[in-house]
C-alpha cells in the first residue's frame, strides 16, 4: 500500500488545516519561485520524464501536450484552461482536490501556465460544484493576498492571474473544445479538430486544457523529482493516482494509491471488499461511464492502469470504478448509462443525437426482455455506426458500455428475452 | 427533453444592487470584448436570486453583455441547471439517478419525492414549497445515493433519512448538509485507510463548513451575503468551537442534522464536538439457542464477514435483531467495526421481523435458491 509520505494529496478528506498556512505546513508552495527559475524547457522535460499521463480519462502524456504550445510570440496570449467539469458518472476525485486540497491545484496552475507561456488561467468547474467553487475561490483569494498569484507571482517575475469559471450542468463541457465554447459564452458544442486548441483555442489563442488532477500533481513531481514519481506503477503507467470506489463495495471511498495496483487489492484494502464477499462480484465498470464493463471473471487479476484495462478491452478512464454485485441487474445498470448519454448528447452530430436515443430505447426493451434476439446484433451494429462518426468522443463513449455489455453478458440478455417469451425463468435470469 | 420558456412570464427582471455589483466583477474576469463569457455566471445568479430563469432575465443579461437575446436564450435552454419554470419556494430537490447512485438506492429516493412532493418531476408540490427532478451524475459517487438541495449536497441517504430531510425543510429547518450517516467526506465509510494521523481539525468537511458558515443552502441570493472566508482550523476536535456566526445579526447556527432519528445521533464520528451518544447495547446471547444460529446472511446486507462479526457480538437469531429498538440499532450501527451504519442502511430490523415470523423476503428467497452464496 502507498505510504502516507508518498501521497500528493495529503489533505484529501479535508480533515486537516485547509488554509494556505496549513497547505504550506504540508509542503505546498515551497520553493515555487525556484521551480519557475528552472525555465520552461526544464519543467516540461521533467514532467515528460515523470511519465505523467492525463488524469481526465484519455491518458495523453501531459508533458508532451504542454510542448505543443507555440514557443515564439506571435502577439496572441497563451491560456491554460483547467478542466474541472468532473461529470463522468462515478467520478468524484477532482472534487476532493478542489474543496480540500486546493493549493495543490493552484500552485500547479501557476507552474503549468509558466511552462506554456500563459499569464492567465481559467479553471472551468462544473456548475453543480457550488461549495467546491467557493472553497477554491477562497483559496485563490488567500494566494493573491499572500503574493503567490498576481503580479510577480511568488517573486518569480512572472505575472499570473487565475480565474474560476463555472458551467451549468452539461457533461459535454468536459470535452475540451466544448469546454472552450462554453467558456466563451456559447452552447457547449464541440469544435472540429484541427485546428487543435494548442494552436487555436480559447478566444482564438493557443490553449492547453488539462484535467485538475494532472495539474495538481505537477508541483510535487517537480519538488520530489521525476524519478520519484516514475518509481510508482508499471512502465508507461507511472505515478500515483486518485481512485474512486463506488457502488457495491462495503466502504465506498476516494483514495490515493499507486498506479498499477490490482483491482482486487484496491477493493479489498480501501473498499472493504465487495458487498457479500468477492464471490458476490458481478462486474466492474473501471473508470467512469464510458469504460466497457468487465465481468467478475476478469477482475481477479485485473491491473488498474492504462495498459491493464486496455488489455481487458476496457479503459482506465478516470479510475473511479462502479462495483456491481450479483444482486444487481447489470443490464439495467448499463441501460442507465445509455440514458445518461442520451440526456447529455449535445445534438450537434446526427449519429450521436439520434443514435444515443435509439440505443437507449433498445436497451429499455433489453432490460424488460421485450425484444427479439436478433435485435442484440442490430444494437451492436448501431453502436459501431455511432462510434467514430461524430465530432467528439461522446458518441464513442455511448457505444462502448453497450458493446462491453453484449460482449460479456450476451447470455443474460438472451435468457431474459427467452424467459419473457416462454414464461420460463432459467437460473441465470433469476433476477 | 424539450426545454422552452415558461408560458407565464414576469413583467420585468432586475438584479439587486449588490448582485449587479457582483455581476460587474464577473464580467471583468474576461478580456475586453469577451464579455459574453460571463453569460453562464450571470444567468446563474439570476436564478439564485429569483429561483428560475425568466425571459426578462434573459433579455436583461443579453443587454448587459452586448449579446443578441437569442444567444442568451440558447445558453439558457442548453444547460440543464437553468430552471425555465418556477420551482418550489423552499427548494428544488435534485436527486442523482445515474448508475452509481441508482444501484445504491436512488430509485427509493425518487419514490420519496413522488410521495412527498409531486408525482412528476418539475411539478410543484400542493403547497408550492417544493419541486424535484432526477438529474444526471452529480459527482459525489463515493457518497451515493445523494441529492442536491439548493447549494448543497446531502449524501449517503436512505429513503428514511431523505424523507426526514424533506420534512425538516418543510418545517423551515435547514439540516446540515454532507453525509447523513456521519461520514466526514469521502473517506472509506468504515474509517480511514490512509491519512489516518490525527483527528479532524474541523467539525465538517469543506462543503459542510461553508454551508454552516453561509446559512445559504436554500436561500435566495441577493448579493449582500457576508464574504466567504476559510473557517479556522482547530488544533483538536475537543477544543473546536461551534461555527461562529460572522456577523452579530447573522442567522443562528444551523440546526443539528435530523436528530429525531436516534440512529443519526449515534453515528460516532469524531467530528462531533460533544461526546457521542452511543445508544444502548441490545441483549446478547453467549451462544446460539440449541447451538443452532439462524442464517443471518438471509438478511440483505449481511455477508459472511458481517455474520461473523454479529456472532462475535452475541447475535445469532432473527428474533434478536427484530427486537432491536431505535437506541439499540444505534448502538449496533456504531459498533460494527468497518460496517458502521449498515443496520439502518440495509433495514435489517424490518427484514429480520419478516424472517423471524417465518416469512421470506425477496432476497432470502434468492439465498435459499443458492443464487447468492
Amino acid at each position: 500500500m502507498l505510504a502516507d509520505k508518498d501521497r500528493i494529496f495529503t489533505n484529501l478528506y479535508g480533515m486537516y488545516d485547509r488554509s494556505l498556512k496549513g497547505a504550506q505546513a504540508r509542503g505546498h508552495w515551497d520553493g515555487t519561485a525556484e521551480i519557475l527559475g528552472r525555465g520552461r524547457d526544464k519543467i516540461i522535460e521533467e514532467v515528460k520524464a515523470s511519465g505523467l499521463r492525463g488524469r481526465g480519462g484519455a491518458g495523453f502524456p501531459t508533458g508532451l501536450k504542454w510542448s505543443f504550445m507555440p514557443k515564439g510570440d506571435d502577439g496572441r496570449p497563451h491560456y491554460l484552461v483547467v478542466n474541472a467539469d468532473e461529470s463522468e458518472p462515478a467520478t468524484c476525485k477532482d472534487r476532493e482536490i478542489m474543496r480540500h486540497d486546493p493549493h495543490t491545484l493552484i500552485e500547479g496552475c501557476l507552474i503549468a501556465s509558466f511552462a506554456m507561456g500563459a499569464h492567465a488561467c481559467y479553471i472551468y468547474i462544473r456548475g453543480e460544484y457550488i461549495r467546491e467553487r467557493e472553497a477554491l475561490q477562497i483559496a485563490i483569494d488567500e494566494c493573491y493576498d499572500a503574493g503567490l498569484l498576481g503580479k510577480n507571482a511568488c517573486g518569480s517575475g512572472w505575472d499570473f492571474d487565475l480565474y474560476v469559471h463555472h458551467g451549468a450542468g452539461a457533461y459535454i463541457c468536459g470535452e475540451e473544445t466544448a469546454l472552450l465554447e462554453s467558456l466563451e459564452g456559447r452552447k457547449g458544442m464541440p469544435r472540429l479538430k484541427p485546428p487543435f486548441p494548442a494552436n487555436t483555442g480559447l478566444y482564438g489563442a493557443p490553449t492547453t486544457v488539462n484535467n485538475v488532477e494532472s495539474i495538481a500533481v505537477v508541483p510535487t513531481i517537480l519538488r520530489r523529482g521525476a524519478g520519484w514519481y516514475a518509481s510508482f506503477g508499471r512502465p508507461n503507467n507511472a505515478g500515483v493516482k486518485l481512485y474512486g470506489l463506488t457502488g457495491h463495495v462495503n466502504t465506498p471511498c476516494v483514495v490515493e494509491e499507486s498506479m498499477s495496483i490490482s483491482l482486487k487489492e484496491l477493493i479489498e484494502k480501501h473498499g472493504g471488499g465487495v458487498r457479500g464477499g468477492w464471490k458476490n462480484l458481478k462486474a466492474v465498470i473501471p473508470g467512469g461511464a464510458s469504460c466497457p464493463v468487465i465481468p467478475a471473471s476478469h477482475c481477479d487479476d485485473a491491473i488498474m492502469d492504462y495498459d491493464g484495462m486496455r488489455e481487458l478491452k476496457s479503459s482506465f478512464g478516470t479510475a473511479c470504478a462502479i462495483v456491481i454485485d450479483q444482486q444487481t441487474d447489470v443490464i439495467k445498470a448499463v441501460w442507465r448509462l445509455s440514458k445518461f448519454f442520451k440526456h447529455e448528447s449535445c445534438g450537434q452530430c446526427t449519429p450521436c443525437r439520434e443514435g444515443t436515443g435509439w440505443m437507449m430505447r433498445v436497451m429499455d426493451r433489453l432490460v424488460t426482455g421485450d425484444a427479439e434476439p436478433h435485435e442484440i446484433d442490430m444494437l451492436l451494429d448501431v453502436t459501431k455506426q455511432v462510434e467514430g462518426h461524430t465530432i467528439c468522443a461522446l458518441g464513442d463513449a455511448a457505444a462502448w458500455p453497450i458493446q462491453g455489455l453484449i460482449r460479456h453478458f450476451r447470455n443474460e440478455i438472451e435468457d431474459r428475452i427467452k424467459a419473457k417469451k416462454t414464461g420460463r425463468v432459467s437460473a441465470v435470469a433469476a433476477e | 427533453m424539450l426545454r422552452r420558456l415558461y408560458d407565464e412570464q414576469p413583467e420585468s427582471f432586475a438584479f439587486t444592487p449588490a448582485n449587479l455589483e457582483w455581476a460587474k466583477g464577473q464580467i471583468a474576469k474576461y478580456p475586453e470584448g469577451r464579455q459574453a463569457s460571463a453569460v453562464i455566471p450571470l444567468l446563474w445568479r439570476a436564478q439564485e436570486q429569483e429561483g428560475w430563469v425568466s425571459r426578462p432575465a434573459i433579455e436583461e443579461i443579453a443587454k448587459m453583455l452586448g449579446m443578441a437575446s437569442i444567444r442568451v436564450l440558447e445558453v439558457a435552454t442548453f444547460y440543464f441547471m437553468f430552471q425555465l419554470r418556477p420551482v418550489g419556494t423552499v427548494a428544488h430537490v435534485q436527486v442523482c439517478g445515474t448508475t452509481s447512485c441508482m444501484i445504491c438506492g436512488a430509485e427509493d429516493l425518487m419514490a420519496v419525492c413522488k410521495e412527498k412532493i409531486a408525482a412528476h418531476p418539475h411539478e410543484l408540490s400542493a403547497d408550492g414549497k417544493f419541486s424535484w427532478e432526477e438529474v444526471e451524475c452529480l459527482g459525489s459517487c463515493a457518497n451515493a445515493p445523494m441529492a442536491q438541495i439548493g447549494k448543497d449536497y446531502y449524501e449517503d441517504l436512505t429513503a428514511e433519512s431523505f424523507g426526514a430531510l424533506l420534512d425538516a425543510l418543510a418545517r423551515g429547518e435547514v439540516p446540515v448538509p454532507g453525509s447523513q450517516t456521519g461520514r466526514f467526506s469521502s473517506e472509506p465509510a468504515g474509517g480511514r485507510t490512509s491519512l489516518k494521523d490525527g483527528d479532524p481539525a474541523y467539525e465538517g468537511n469543506s462543503s459542510v463548513s461553508l454551508a454552516v458558515f453561509g446559512q445559504d443552502t436554500v436561500k435566495r441570493i441577493t448579493g449582500d451575503e457576508p464574504a466567504l472566508r476559510m473557517p479556522e482550523a482547530e488544533g483538536a476536535v475537543a477544543e473546536a468551537e461551534p461555527e461562529a456566526a460572522p456577523e452579530p445579526e447573522a442567522a443562528p447556527a444551523a440546526p443539528a442534522p435530523a436528530m429525531d432519528e436516534p440512529v443519526a445521533a449515534a453515528e460516532g464520528e469524531p467530528t462531533d464536538p460533544e461526546p457521542v451518544e452511543e445508544g444502548s447495547k441490545p441483549p446478547t446471547l453467549v451462544e446460539p439457542r440449541d447451538g443452532q444460529p439462524d442464517d443471518l446472511k438471509k438478511i440483505k446486507g449481511i455477508g459472511p464477514k458481517l455474520e461473523q462479526l454479529l456472532h462475535s457480538l452475541g447475535y445469532y437469531h432473527f428474533d434478536q435483531i427484530a427486537a432491536w429498538t431505535g437506541a439499540e440499532v444505534a448502538w449496533v450501527d456504531a459498533n460494527l467495526e468497518g460496517f458502521r451504519g449498515r443496520v439502518t442502511r440495509d433495514e435489517w430490523v424490518a427484514q429480520a421481523k419478516v424472517l423471524a415470523g417465518g416469512g421470506d423476503t425477496e432476497f432470502s428467497e434468492r439465498v435459499d435458491k443458492g443464487d447468492v452464496y
